[in-house]
Protein backbone atom coordinates (compact mmCIF):
# COMPACT_ATOMS: atom_id res chain seq x y z
CA UNK A 1 0.00 0.00 0.00
CA UNK A 2 1.33 3.41 -0.90
CA UNK A 3 1.74 5.88 1.89
CA UNK A 4 -1.42 7.82 2.53
CA UNK A 5 -3.58 5.60 0.36
CA UNK A 6 -6.47 3.69 1.87
CA UNK A 7 -6.62 -0.06 1.94
CA UNK A 8 -7.81 -1.44 -1.37
CA UNK A 9 -6.76 1.57 -3.45
CA UNK A 10 -4.44 -0.59 -5.51
CA UNK A 11 -7.09 -3.18 -6.02
CA UNK A 12 -9.47 -0.52 -7.30
CA UNK A 13 -6.82 0.56 -9.76
CA UNK A 14 -6.12 -2.89 -11.09
CA UNK A 15 -9.52 -4.55 -10.80
CA UNK A 16 -11.91 -1.62 -11.00
CA UNK A 17 -14.10 -0.31 -8.17
CA UNK A 18 -16.83 -2.87 -8.61
CA UNK A 19 -14.57 -5.92 -8.50
CA UNK A 20 -12.64 -4.44 -5.58
CA UNK A 21 -15.93 -4.30 -3.63
CA UNK A 22 -17.54 -7.44 -4.97
CA UNK A 23 -17.83 -9.44 -1.77
CA UNK A 24 -18.55 -6.37 0.34
CA UNK A 25 -21.44 -5.43 -1.93
CA UNK A 26 -22.73 -8.99 -1.98
CA UNK A 27 -22.59 -9.12 1.79
CA UNK A 28 -24.41 -5.85 2.22
CA UNK A 29 -26.98 -7.05 -0.27
CA UNK A 30 -27.41 -10.26 1.71
CA UNK A 31 -27.68 -8.49 5.08
CA UNK A 32 -30.04 -5.80 3.88
CA UNK A 33 -32.25 -8.07 1.80
CA UNK A 34 -32.72 -10.47 4.72
CA UNK A 35 -33.74 -7.51 6.86
CA UNK A 36 -35.91 -6.10 4.08
CA UNK A 37 -37.65 -9.44 3.59
CA UNK A 38 -38.61 -9.52 7.26
CA UNK A 39 -39.69 -5.90 7.20
CA UNK A 40 -41.71 -6.02 3.98
CA UNK A 41 -43.36 -9.40 4.50
CA UNK A 42 -46.11 -8.15 6.85
CA UNK A 43 -46.92 -5.44 4.38
CA UNK A 44 -46.93 -7.85 1.43
CA UNK A 45 -49.01 -10.31 3.41
CA UNK A 46 -51.69 -7.68 3.80
CA UNK A 47 -51.86 -7.27 0.02
CA UNK A 48 -51.40 -10.84 -1.15
CA UNK A 49 -52.10 -12.94 1.95
CA UNK A 50 -48.83 -14.76 1.32
CA UNK A 51 -46.19 -14.60 4.02
CA UNK A 52 -42.69 -14.71 2.56
CA UNK A 53 -41.10 -14.84 5.96
CA UNK A 54 -42.29 -13.97 9.43
CA UNK A 55 -40.71 -13.75 12.84
CA UNK A 56 -37.12 -12.65 13.25
CA UNK A 57 -33.62 -14.10 13.53
CA UNK A 58 -34.51 -15.83 16.81
CA UNK A 59 -37.11 -17.96 15.09
CA UNK A 60 -38.93 -17.58 11.80
CA UNK A 61 -41.23 -19.28 9.36
CA UNK A 62 -40.55 -19.06 5.62
CA UNK A 63 -43.50 -19.32 3.23
CA UNK A 64 -45.53 -20.72 6.14
CA UNK A 65 -43.60 -23.99 5.82
CA UNK A 66 -39.90 -23.83 6.68
CA UNK A 67 -39.11 -23.16 10.35
CA UNK A 68 -35.75 -21.63 11.21
CA UNK A 69 -34.53 -21.12 14.76
CA UNK A 70 -31.36 -19.70 16.22
CA UNK A 71 -29.58 -22.67 17.85
CA UNK A 72 -27.79 -20.38 20.31
CA UNK A 73 -31.02 -18.92 21.68
CA UNK A 74 -32.55 -22.37 21.79
CA UNK A 75 -29.51 -23.59 23.71
CA UNK A 76 -29.96 -20.77 26.23
CA UNK A 77 -33.60 -21.76 26.54
CA UNK A 78 -32.64 -25.36 27.25
CA UNK A 79 -30.24 -24.10 29.92
CA UNK A 80 -33.14 -22.33 31.64
CA UNK A 81 -34.81 -25.71 31.90
CA UNK A 82 -37.33 -25.30 29.09
CA UNK A 83 -37.53 -27.95 26.40
CA UNK A 84 -38.47 -26.57 22.96
CA UNK A 85 -41.09 -28.34 20.89
CA UNK A 86 -40.36 -30.15 17.62
CA UNK A 87 -40.80 -27.07 15.41
CA UNK A 88 -38.08 -25.28 17.31
CA UNK A 89 -35.75 -28.25 17.07
CA UNK A 90 -36.26 -28.74 13.34
CA UNK A 91 -35.69 -25.03 12.79
CA UNK A 92 -32.48 -25.07 14.79
CA UNK A 93 -31.30 -28.22 13.03
CA UNK A 94 -31.70 -26.65 9.57
CA UNK A 95 -29.73 -23.60 10.71
CA UNK A 96 -27.07 -25.78 12.33
CA UNK A 97 -26.51 -27.89 9.21
CA UNK A 98 -26.38 -24.78 7.02
CA UNK A 99 -23.68 -23.08 9.08
CA UNK A 100 -21.75 -26.30 9.61
CA UNK A 101 -21.37 -26.35 5.83
CA UNK A 102 -20.80 -22.73 4.88
CA UNK A 103 -18.85 -21.63 7.94
CA UNK A 104 -20.31 -20.66 11.29
CA UNK A 105 -19.38 -17.04 11.23
CA UNK A 106 -20.96 -16.55 7.84
CA UNK A 107 -23.82 -15.60 10.12
CA UNK A 108 -21.73 -12.67 11.37
CA UNK A 109 -20.72 -11.20 8.04
CA UNK A 110 -23.64 -12.14 5.82
CA UNK A 111 -26.67 -11.99 8.12
CA UNK A 112 -26.04 -10.06 11.34
CA UNK A 113 -27.25 -6.43 11.23
CA UNK A 114 -24.68 -5.30 13.81
CA UNK A 115 -21.88 -6.20 11.40
CA UNK A 116 -22.82 -3.20 9.26
CA UNK A 117 -22.43 -0.94 12.29
CA UNK A 118 -19.08 -2.38 13.38
CA UNK A 119 -17.77 -2.37 9.79
CA UNK A 120 -18.58 1.34 9.52
CA UNK A 121 -16.86 1.99 12.85
CA UNK A 122 -13.75 0.09 11.75
CA UNK A 123 -13.72 1.86 8.39
CA UNK A 124 -14.00 5.23 10.09
CA UNK A 125 -11.23 4.30 12.51
CA UNK A 126 -8.97 3.49 9.59
CA UNK A 127 -9.97 6.64 7.77
CA UNK A 128 -9.27 8.86 10.77
CA UNK A 129 -6.21 6.81 11.69
CA UNK A 130 -7.39 6.22 15.22
CA UNK A 131 -5.19 3.67 16.88
CA UNK A 132 -4.91 1.95 20.20
CA UNK A 133 -7.55 1.82 22.87
CA UNK A 134 -8.48 -0.73 25.45
CA UNK A 135 -6.84 -4.08 24.82
CA UNK A 136 -9.07 -7.08 25.10
CA UNK A 137 -8.46 -10.76 24.66
CA UNK A 138 -10.03 -12.43 21.65
CA UNK A 139 -11.00 -15.29 23.97
CA UNK A 140 -13.21 -13.00 26.04
CA UNK A 141 -16.19 -13.83 23.82
CA UNK A 142 -15.95 -17.51 24.68
CA UNK A 143 -16.02 -16.68 28.36
CA UNK A 144 -19.02 -14.44 27.75
CA UNK A 145 -20.66 -17.28 25.82
CA UNK A 146 -20.12 -19.54 28.80
CA UNK A 147 -21.44 -16.98 31.24
CA UNK A 148 -24.62 -16.36 29.19
CA UNK A 149 -25.42 -20.05 29.44
CA UNK A 150 -24.58 -20.08 33.13
CA UNK A 151 -26.81 -17.05 33.70
CA UNK A 152 -29.66 -18.75 31.85
CA UNK A 153 -29.25 -21.73 34.12
CA UNK A 154 -29.12 -19.65 37.31
CA UNK A 155 -31.83 -17.09 36.58
CA UNK A 156 -34.16 -19.36 34.61
CA UNK A 157 -34.69 -16.62 32.05
CA UNK A 158 -32.97 -15.85 28.76
CA UNK A 159 -30.73 -13.34 30.50
CA UNK A 160 -28.58 -12.57 27.49
CA UNK A 161 -31.62 -11.92 25.32
CA UNK A 162 -32.48 -8.92 27.49
CA UNK A 163 -29.44 -7.11 26.10
CA UNK A 164 -28.25 -9.14 23.11
CA UNK A 165 -27.69 -6.40 20.47
CA UNK A 166 -27.79 -8.86 17.56
CA UNK A 167 -31.29 -10.18 18.15
CA UNK A 168 -32.59 -6.99 19.76
CA UNK A 169 -31.59 -4.67 16.94
CA UNK A 170 -32.87 -6.99 14.25
CA UNK A 171 -36.15 -7.52 16.08
CA UNK A 172 -36.52 -3.84 16.81
CA UNK A 173 -36.13 -2.89 13.16
CA UNK A 174 -39.00 -5.22 12.32
CA UNK A 175 -41.31 -4.93 15.31
CA UNK A 176 -40.66 -1.40 16.58
CA UNK A 177 -37.43 0.33 17.36
CA UNK A 178 -38.00 1.40 20.99
CA UNK A 179 -34.68 2.41 22.47
CA UNK A 180 -32.73 -0.02 20.30
CA UNK A 181 -31.16 2.87 18.41
CA UNK A 182 -29.24 3.53 21.61
CA UNK A 183 -27.90 0.01 21.40
CA UNK A 184 -26.75 0.59 17.81
CA UNK A 185 -25.05 3.81 18.89
CA UNK A 186 -23.40 2.11 21.86
CA UNK A 187 -21.94 -0.64 19.68
CA UNK A 188 -20.72 1.94 17.20
CA UNK A 189 -19.04 4.04 19.87
CA UNK A 190 -17.50 0.95 21.44
CA UNK A 191 -15.93 -0.13 18.16
CA UNK A 192 -15.03 3.39 17.12
CA UNK A 193 -13.62 4.85 20.30
CA UNK A 194 -12.89 2.15 22.86
CA UNK A 195 -11.19 -0.60 20.90
CA UNK A 196 -10.80 -1.78 17.32
CA UNK A 197 -13.32 -4.48 16.39
CA UNK A 198 -14.22 -4.65 20.06
CA UNK A 199 -17.70 -6.12 19.68
CA UNK A 200 -17.55 -8.67 16.87
CA UNK A 201 -13.92 -9.57 17.35
CA UNK A 202 -13.71 -9.79 21.12
CA UNK A 203 -17.01 -9.74 22.99
CA UNK A 204 -20.00 -11.04 21.03
CA UNK A 205 -21.04 -14.49 22.29
CA UNK A 206 -23.28 -15.01 19.26
CA UNK A 207 -20.22 -14.89 17.01
CA UNK A 208 -18.35 -17.09 19.47
CA UNK A 209 -21.14 -19.67 19.30
CA UNK A 210 -21.23 -19.66 15.52
CA UNK A 211 -17.46 -19.85 15.27
CA UNK A 212 -17.56 -23.03 17.34
CA UNK A 213 -20.14 -24.34 14.87
CA UNK A 214 -17.90 -23.59 11.91
CA UNK A 215 -14.78 -25.32 13.19
CA UNK A 216 -14.84 -27.80 10.33
CA UNK A 217 -16.97 -26.03 7.79
CA UNK A 218 -16.64 -26.66 4.10
CA UNK A 219 -16.24 -23.21 2.56
CA UNK A 220 -13.06 -21.30 3.45
CA UNK A 221 -10.92 -18.51 2.08
CA UNK A 222 -7.76 -19.79 0.44
CA UNK A 223 -4.57 -17.75 0.00
CA UNK A 224 -3.94 -19.93 -3.04
CA UNK A 225 -1.52 -17.53 -4.73
CA UNK A 226 0.31 -16.56 -1.59
CA UNK A 227 3.63 -16.47 -3.42
CA UNK A 228 2.30 -13.38 -5.23
CA UNK A 229 1.83 -11.45 -1.97
CA UNK A 230 3.69 -8.14 -2.07
CA UNK A 231 3.26 -7.36 1.63
CA UNK A 232 1.02 -4.36 1.03
CA UNK A 233 -0.88 -5.16 4.28
CA UNK A 234 -4.25 -4.23 2.76
CA UNK A 235 -5.85 -7.56 3.69
CA UNK A 236 -4.51 -7.24 7.20
CA UNK A 237 -5.98 -3.77 7.59
CA UNK A 238 -9.49 -4.70 6.45
CA UNK A 239 -9.66 -8.10 8.14
CA UNK A 240 -11.94 -8.13 11.19
CA UNK A 241 -9.96 -11.04 12.66
CA UNK A 242 -6.41 -10.00 11.76
CA UNK A 243 -4.73 -12.72 13.80
CA UNK A 244 -5.86 -15.48 11.46
CA UNK A 245 -4.34 -14.23 8.20
CA UNK A 246 -0.65 -14.31 8.89
CA UNK A 247 -0.04 -18.04 9.24
CA UNK A 248 -1.76 -19.24 6.05
CA UNK A 249 -0.46 -16.30 4.05
CA UNK A 250 3.13 -16.35 5.21
CA UNK A 251 3.54 -19.91 6.35
CA UNK A 252 4.54 -21.52 3.07
CA UNK A 253 8.04 -22.24 4.28
CA UNK A 254 6.81 -23.75 7.51
CA UNK A 255 4.48 -25.99 5.57
CA UNK A 256 1.30 -24.37 6.78
CA UNK A 257 -1.57 -24.88 4.30
CA UNK A 258 -2.80 -21.80 2.47
CA UNK A 259 -6.40 -22.36 3.58
CA UNK A 260 -7.55 -19.95 6.26
CA UNK A 261 -8.83 -22.70 8.43
CA UNK A 262 -9.52 -20.73 11.60
CA UNK A 263 -13.14 -20.80 12.68
CA UNK A 264 -12.81 -17.15 13.63
CA UNK A 265 -12.78 -16.23 9.94
CA UNK A 266 -16.19 -14.82 9.05
CA UNK A 267 -15.89 -15.62 5.35
CA UNK A 268 -16.52 -11.96 4.64
CA UNK A 269 -14.27 -12.04 1.60
CA UNK A 270 -12.99 -8.52 2.13
CA UNK A 271 -9.38 -9.75 1.79
CA UNK A 272 -10.27 -11.11 -1.65
CA UNK A 273 -11.68 -7.70 -2.57
CA UNK A 274 -8.76 -5.53 -1.50
CA UNK A 275 -5.95 -7.73 -2.78
CA UNK A 276 -4.58 -6.29 -6.00
CA UNK A 277 -2.57 -9.46 -6.60
CA UNK A 278 -5.55 -11.81 -6.37
CA UNK A 279 -3.92 -13.89 -3.68
CA UNK A 280 -7.19 -15.03 -2.11
CA UNK A 281 -10.25 -16.86 -3.31
CA UNK A 282 -13.13 -18.81 -1.78
CA UNK A 283 -12.56 -22.52 -1.87
CA UNK A 284 -13.54 -25.69 -0.10
CA UNK A 285 -11.65 -27.13 2.80
CA UNK A 286 -10.86 -30.32 0.87
CA UNK A 287 -8.88 -28.45 -1.78
CA UNK A 288 -5.92 -28.13 0.53
CA UNK A 289 -5.34 -31.87 0.52
CA UNK A 290 -4.67 -31.98 -3.20
CA UNK A 291 -2.86 -28.68 -3.30
CA UNK A 292 0.77 -29.08 -4.25
CA UNK A 293 2.88 -27.95 -1.42
CA UNK A 294 6.61 -27.35 -1.56
CA UNK A 295 6.99 -29.65 1.41
CA UNK A 296 5.36 -33.02 1.27
CA UNK A 297 3.93 -34.82 4.24
CA UNK A 298 1.64 -32.15 5.65
CA UNK A 299 1.00 -32.11 9.32
CA UNK A 300 -2.73 -32.51 9.85
CA UNK A 301 -2.59 -30.58 13.07
CA UNK A 302 -1.62 -27.45 11.19
CA UNK A 303 -4.96 -27.25 9.41
CA UNK A 304 -6.71 -26.13 12.48
CA UNK A 305 -5.51 -23.20 14.40
CA UNK A 306 -4.37 -24.01 17.87
CA UNK B 1 7.70 -21.82 29.82
CA UNK B 2 6.88 -21.15 33.44
CA UNK B 3 6.70 -17.47 32.78
CA UNK B 4 4.32 -17.83 29.86
CA UNK B 5 2.14 -20.18 31.84
CA UNK B 6 2.00 -17.70 34.66
CA UNK B 7 1.10 -14.95 32.22
CA UNK B 8 -1.57 -17.12 30.67
CA UNK B 9 -3.08 -17.84 34.07
CA UNK B 10 -2.93 -14.19 35.04
CA UNK B 11 -4.60 -13.09 31.82
CA UNK B 12 -7.25 -15.77 32.12
CA UNK B 13 -8.08 -14.79 35.67
CA UNK B 14 -8.34 -11.17 34.58
CA UNK B 15 -10.64 -11.96 31.68
CA UNK B 16 -12.84 -14.28 33.70
CA UNK B 17 -13.09 -11.77 36.52
CA UNK B 18 -14.11 -8.97 34.16
CA UNK B 19 -16.65 -11.09 32.35
CA UNK B 20 -17.88 -12.44 35.66
CA UNK B 21 -18.40 -8.92 36.95
CA UNK B 22 -20.42 -8.00 33.88
CA UNK B 23 -22.39 -11.23 34.18
CA UNK B 24 -23.18 -10.43 37.79
CA UNK B 25 -24.53 -7.05 36.74
CA UNK B 26 -26.60 -8.64 34.02
CA UNK B 27 -27.87 -11.23 36.46
CA UNK B 28 -29.09 -8.55 38.85
CA UNK B 29 -30.65 -6.62 35.99
CA UNK B 30 -32.40 -9.81 34.88
CA UNK B 31 -33.81 -10.35 38.34
CA UNK B 32 -35.06 -6.79 38.43
CA UNK B 33 -36.74 -6.80 35.04
CA UNK B 34 -38.31 -10.21 35.32
CA UNK B 35 -39.47 -9.89 38.92
CA UNK B 36 -42.79 -8.22 38.20
CA UNK B 37 -44.56 -7.95 34.88
CA UNK B 38 -46.65 -4.76 34.74
CA UNK B 39 -50.17 -5.81 35.70
CA UNK B 40 -51.75 -4.31 32.59
CA UNK B 41 -49.52 -6.35 30.27
CA UNK B 42 -51.38 -9.57 29.53
CA UNK B 43 -49.59 -12.56 28.03
CA UNK B 44 -51.14 -14.40 25.02
CA UNK B 45 -53.47 -17.37 25.60
CA UNK B 46 -51.70 -20.50 26.75
CA UNK B 47 -48.71 -18.59 28.13
CA UNK B 48 -47.04 -20.72 30.77
CA UNK B 49 -46.15 -19.37 34.23
CA UNK B 50 -44.31 -16.06 33.87
CA UNK B 51 -41.16 -17.42 35.49
CA UNK B 52 -40.94 -20.27 32.98
CA UNK B 53 -42.21 -18.13 30.14
CA UNK B 54 -39.12 -15.92 30.27
CA UNK B 55 -36.97 -18.98 29.74
CA UNK B 56 -39.08 -20.59 27.03
CA UNK B 57 -40.04 -17.58 24.89
CA UNK B 58 -37.37 -16.91 22.24
CA UNK B 59 -38.80 -13.45 21.40
CA UNK B 60 -39.45 -14.34 17.75
CA UNK B 61 -42.80 -12.57 17.41
CA UNK B 62 -44.46 -15.38 15.45
CA UNK B 63 -47.49 -15.22 17.76
CA UNK B 64 -47.72 -11.48 17.08
CA UNK B 65 -47.62 -12.07 13.35
CA UNK B 66 -50.30 -14.75 13.42
CA UNK B 67 -52.73 -12.77 15.57
CA UNK B 68 -55.48 -11.85 13.09
CA UNK B 69 -56.64 -8.87 15.15
CA UNK B 70 -53.21 -7.32 15.76
CA UNK B 71 -53.88 -7.67 19.46
CA UNK B 72 -50.41 -8.83 20.42
CA UNK B 73 -47.33 -6.63 20.57
CA UNK B 74 -43.65 -7.37 21.16
CA UNK B 75 -42.17 -5.37 24.00
CA UNK B 76 -39.65 -2.86 22.70
CA UNK B 77 -36.33 -2.12 24.34
CA UNK B 78 -36.79 0.32 27.19
CA UNK B 79 -40.33 -0.65 28.16
CA UNK B 80 -41.06 -2.18 31.54
CA UNK B 81 -41.98 -5.49 29.92
CA UNK B 82 -39.02 -7.83 29.25
CA UNK B 83 -37.67 -6.96 25.79
CA UNK B 84 -39.10 -8.85 22.87
CA UNK B 85 -41.79 -10.77 24.74
CA UNK B 86 -45.41 -10.72 23.54
CA UNK B 87 -48.20 -8.99 25.45
CA UNK B 88 -51.42 -7.10 24.96
CA UNK B 89 -53.10 -4.21 26.73
CA UNK B 90 -56.75 -5.18 27.19
CA UNK B 91 -58.07 -1.61 27.40
CA UNK B 92 -56.56 -0.92 23.95
CA UNK B 93 -57.03 -4.22 22.09
CA UNK B 94 -58.41 -7.25 23.87
CA UNK B 95 -58.01 -10.88 22.84
CA UNK B 96 -60.78 -11.92 20.47
CA UNK B 97 -60.50 -15.54 21.55
CA UNK B 98 -60.09 -17.19 18.12
CA UNK B 99 -61.32 -20.77 18.16
CA UNK B 100 -58.21 -22.06 16.35
CA UNK B 101 -55.87 -20.08 18.66
CA UNK B 102 -53.34 -19.17 15.90
CA UNK B 103 -50.90 -17.55 18.32
CA UNK B 104 -50.42 -20.79 20.23
CA UNK B 105 -50.08 -22.79 17.00
CA UNK B 106 -47.39 -20.37 15.79
CA UNK B 107 -45.21 -20.62 18.89
CA UNK B 108 -42.04 -22.59 18.02
CA UNK B 109 -41.26 -23.32 21.67
CA UNK B 110 -43.25 -24.33 24.69
CA UNK B 111 -43.80 -20.73 25.82
CA UNK B 112 -47.41 -20.93 24.67
CA UNK B 113 -48.77 -24.27 25.80
CA UNK B 114 -49.71 -26.34 22.75
CA UNK B 115 -51.98 -28.46 24.93
CA UNK B 116 -54.43 -25.57 24.88
CA UNK B 117 -56.95 -26.39 22.18
CA UNK B 118 -60.12 -24.88 23.60
CA UNK B 119 -59.79 -21.13 23.94
CA UNK B 120 -62.36 -21.14 26.75
CA UNK B 121 -59.80 -23.02 28.84
CA UNK B 122 -57.25 -20.25 28.53
CA UNK B 123 -56.52 -18.17 31.60
CA UNK B 124 -54.73 -15.01 30.49
CA UNK B 125 -55.71 -13.21 33.63
CA UNK B 126 -58.82 -12.57 35.66
CA UNK B 127 -61.28 -9.70 35.26
CA UNK B 128 -61.94 -7.81 38.46
CA UNK B 129 -64.47 -5.02 39.03
CA UNK B 130 -61.72 -2.95 40.46
CA UNK B 131 -63.32 0.48 40.73
CA UNK B 132 -66.63 -0.02 42.48
CA UNK B 133 -66.95 3.69 43.09
CA UNK B 134 -66.65 4.42 39.38
CA UNK B 135 -68.75 1.53 38.05
CA UNK B 136 -72.17 3.03 37.36
CA UNK B 137 -73.92 -0.26 38.10
CA UNK B 138 -72.93 0.19 41.72
CA UNK B 139 -74.61 3.58 41.65
CA UNK B 140 -77.85 1.88 40.68
CA UNK B 141 -77.68 2.78 36.99
CA UNK B 142 -78.31 0.20 34.31
CA UNK B 143 -75.19 -0.55 32.26
CA UNK B 144 -74.34 -4.26 31.91
CA UNK B 145 -71.98 -3.56 29.00
CA UNK B 146 -69.27 -5.81 30.45
CA UNK B 147 -71.85 -8.51 31.00
CA UNK B 148 -73.07 -8.27 27.43
CA UNK B 149 -69.70 -8.24 25.64
CA UNK B 150 -68.32 -11.16 27.61
CA UNK B 151 -67.51 -14.02 25.18
CA UNK B 152 -68.30 -16.57 27.89
CA UNK B 153 -71.61 -14.88 28.35
CA UNK B 154 -73.63 -15.49 31.43
CA UNK B 155 -70.90 -17.63 32.95
CA UNK B 156 -67.80 -15.51 33.41
CA UNK B 157 -69.80 -12.43 34.41
CA UNK B 158 -73.19 -12.64 36.05
CA UNK B 159 -75.39 -9.87 37.38
CA UNK B 160 -76.42 -9.87 41.01
CA UNK B 161 -79.29 -7.76 42.21
CA UNK B 162 -78.77 -5.61 45.22
CA UNK B 163 -81.09 -3.33 47.06
CA UNK B 164 -80.66 0.30 46.06
CA UNK B 165 -80.63 2.08 49.38
CA UNK B 166 -80.68 5.53 47.83
CA UNK B 167 -84.07 5.19 46.16
CA UNK B 168 -85.25 2.51 48.52
CA UNK B 169 -87.31 0.89 45.78
CA UNK B 170 -84.94 -0.17 42.97
CA UNK B 171 -82.39 -2.90 42.43
CA UNK B 172 -78.77 -2.41 41.43
CA UNK B 173 -77.47 -4.92 38.87
CA UNK B 174 -73.95 -5.65 40.02
CA UNK B 175 -71.47 -7.45 37.72
CA UNK B 176 -69.81 -10.41 39.40
CA UNK B 177 -66.83 -12.18 37.74
CA UNK B 178 -66.40 -15.92 38.17
CA UNK B 179 -62.88 -17.28 37.98
CA UNK B 180 -64.27 -20.66 36.95
CA UNK B 181 -65.09 -19.29 33.50
CA UNK B 182 -63.27 -15.98 32.99
CA UNK B 183 -60.48 -16.39 30.38
CA UNK B 184 -59.02 -12.93 30.95
CA UNK B 185 -59.57 -11.91 27.32
CA UNK B 186 -60.22 -8.31 28.35
CA UNK B 187 -63.30 -7.65 26.20
CA UNK B 188 -65.03 -6.28 29.28
CA UNK B 189 -62.14 -3.97 30.07
CA UNK B 190 -62.12 -2.60 26.55
CA UNK B 191 -65.88 -2.13 26.50
CA UNK B 192 -66.30 -0.42 29.89
CA UNK B 193 -68.14 2.82 29.23
CA UNK B 194 -66.05 4.93 31.59
CA UNK B 195 -63.97 7.45 29.68
CA UNK B 196 -60.61 6.95 31.36
CA UNK B 197 -59.52 3.75 33.01
CA UNK B 198 -61.94 0.86 32.98
CA UNK B 199 -63.85 -0.01 36.15
CA UNK B 200 -63.36 -3.69 35.31
CA UNK B 201 -59.79 -4.77 34.65
CA UNK B 202 -58.00 -7.94 33.70
CA UNK B 203 -55.09 -8.49 36.04
CA UNK B 204 -52.86 -11.51 36.54
CA UNK B 205 -54.76 -14.20 38.40
CA UNK B 206 -52.14 -14.36 41.15
CA UNK B 207 -52.85 -10.71 41.94
CA UNK B 208 -56.61 -11.05 41.69
CA UNK B 209 -57.07 -14.18 43.74
CA UNK B 210 -56.26 -14.69 47.38
CA UNK B 211 -56.40 -18.46 47.06
CA UNK B 212 -58.54 -18.65 50.19
CA UNK B 213 -57.19 -19.64 53.55
CA UNK B 214 -56.50 -23.12 54.84
CA UNK B 215 -57.61 -21.95 58.27
CA UNK B 216 -61.16 -21.46 57.16
CA UNK B 217 -62.88 -24.62 56.08
CA UNK B 218 -66.42 -24.32 54.94
CA UNK B 219 -68.47 -26.58 57.17
CA UNK B 220 -71.18 -27.26 54.68
CA UNK B 221 -68.70 -28.29 52.02
CA UNK B 222 -66.76 -30.49 54.41
CA UNK B 223 -70.01 -32.03 55.44
CA UNK B 224 -70.98 -32.76 51.86
CA UNK B 225 -67.60 -34.31 51.18
CA UNK B 226 -67.67 -36.48 54.26
CA UNK B 227 -71.34 -37.32 53.81
CA UNK B 228 -72.02 -36.44 57.42
CA UNK B 229 -71.42 -33.69 59.84
CA UNK B 230 -67.88 -33.62 61.16
CA UNK B 231 -68.75 -31.80 64.36
CA UNK B 232 -71.75 -32.41 66.60
CA UNK B 233 -74.19 -34.62 64.74
CA UNK B 234 -77.28 -32.95 63.38
CA UNK B 235 -80.22 -33.13 65.73
CA UNK B 236 -83.55 -32.70 64.16
CA UNK B 237 -84.79 -29.43 65.42
CA UNK B 238 -88.00 -29.83 67.31
CA UNK B 239 -90.55 -27.13 67.55
CA UNK B 240 -93.46 -27.10 69.78
CA UNK B 241 -96.01 -26.55 67.11
CA UNK B 242 -99.74 -27.08 66.93
CA UNK B 243 -100.87 -30.39 65.43
CA UNK B 244 -100.66 -30.69 61.67
CA UNK B 245 -98.24 -27.87 61.51
CA UNK B 246 -94.60 -28.01 60.54
CA UNK B 247 -91.86 -25.47 60.14
CA UNK B 248 -89.34 -25.29 57.30
CA UNK B 249 -86.20 -23.47 58.34
CA UNK B 250 -84.82 -22.73 54.88
CA UNK B 251 -87.57 -20.59 53.49
CA UNK B 252 -91.07 -21.97 53.42
CA UNK B 253 -91.76 -21.17 57.02
CA UNK B 254 -94.90 -22.52 58.62
CA UNK B 255 -96.43 -25.48 56.75
CA UNK B 256 -99.91 -26.72 57.30
CA UNK B 257 -99.94 -30.49 56.85
CA UNK B 258 -103.43 -31.14 58.02
CA UNK B 259 -106.57 -31.32 55.87
CA UNK B 260 -108.51 -28.95 57.94
CA UNK B 261 -107.43 -25.43 57.86
CA UNK B 262 -106.60 -23.75 61.02
CA UNK B 263 -109.51 -21.95 62.35
CA UNK B 264 -112.07 -23.75 60.17
CA UNK B 265 -113.73 -25.84 62.84
CA UNK B 266 -111.98 -24.55 65.85
CA UNK B 267 -112.61 -20.98 65.23
CA UNK B 268 -112.67 -20.22 68.83
CA UNK B 269 -109.25 -21.66 69.50
CA UNK B 270 -106.39 -19.96 67.75
CA UNK B 271 -103.27 -22.13 67.14
CA UNK B 272 -101.20 -19.64 68.95
CA UNK B 273 -102.14 -18.51 72.42
CA UNK B 274 -101.88 -14.84 73.07
CA UNK B 275 -98.97 -15.49 75.36
CA UNK B 276 -96.08 -17.16 73.42
CA UNK B 277 -94.66 -18.54 76.65
CA UNK B 278 -97.66 -20.82 76.95
CA UNK B 279 -96.73 -22.53 73.69
CA UNK B 280 -93.17 -23.06 74.81
CA UNK B 281 -94.10 -24.42 78.21
CA UNK B 282 -96.66 -26.82 76.90
CA UNK B 283 -95.50 -30.43 76.36
CA UNK B 284 -96.93 -32.93 73.95
CA UNK B 285 -98.71 -30.55 71.63
CA UNK B 286 -102.19 -29.27 71.80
Amino acid sequence: MKKGATAGAEAIETKGWLMAHKWLLLRRFSQLSILALFMLSPWLAKLTEVWLIKGNLSSSLTLDVIPLSDPYILLQSIFTGQWPITTGFIGALIVLVFYLLVGGRVYCSWVCPINIVTDIAAWLRNKLKIKGGVTMKRETRFWILGFTLLLSFITGTLAWELINPVSTVFRSLIFGIGLAWGMILAIFLLDFAVSRRAWCGHLCPVGAFYSLLGKNSLIRVDAYQREKCDDCMDCFIVCPEQQIIKQPLKGAEKGIPSIIASSQCTNCGRCIDVCAENVFKFDTRFKKITWKHPKDGLDESLYNEK
Amino acid sequence: MRKSRRKFLKDSVKTVSTVGLAALGLGLYTRQTSAILPAQAIRPPGAIEEEDFLGACVRCGLCVRDCPYDTLNLATLGSAIPTGTPYFIARQTPCEMCEDIPCVVACPTGALDHQLTNINDSRMGLAVVIDQEGCIAFQGLRCEVCYNVCPVQGKAITLATRHNKRTGMHASMIPIVHSSDCTGCGKCEEACILTGESAIKVIPAHLAQSGGSPHYRLGWEEKQQAGKSLVTPDVKHEFNLPNNLDYDYSGKGLINKGEKKIGDSEKKETPFPDNPLDTLNRKGGL
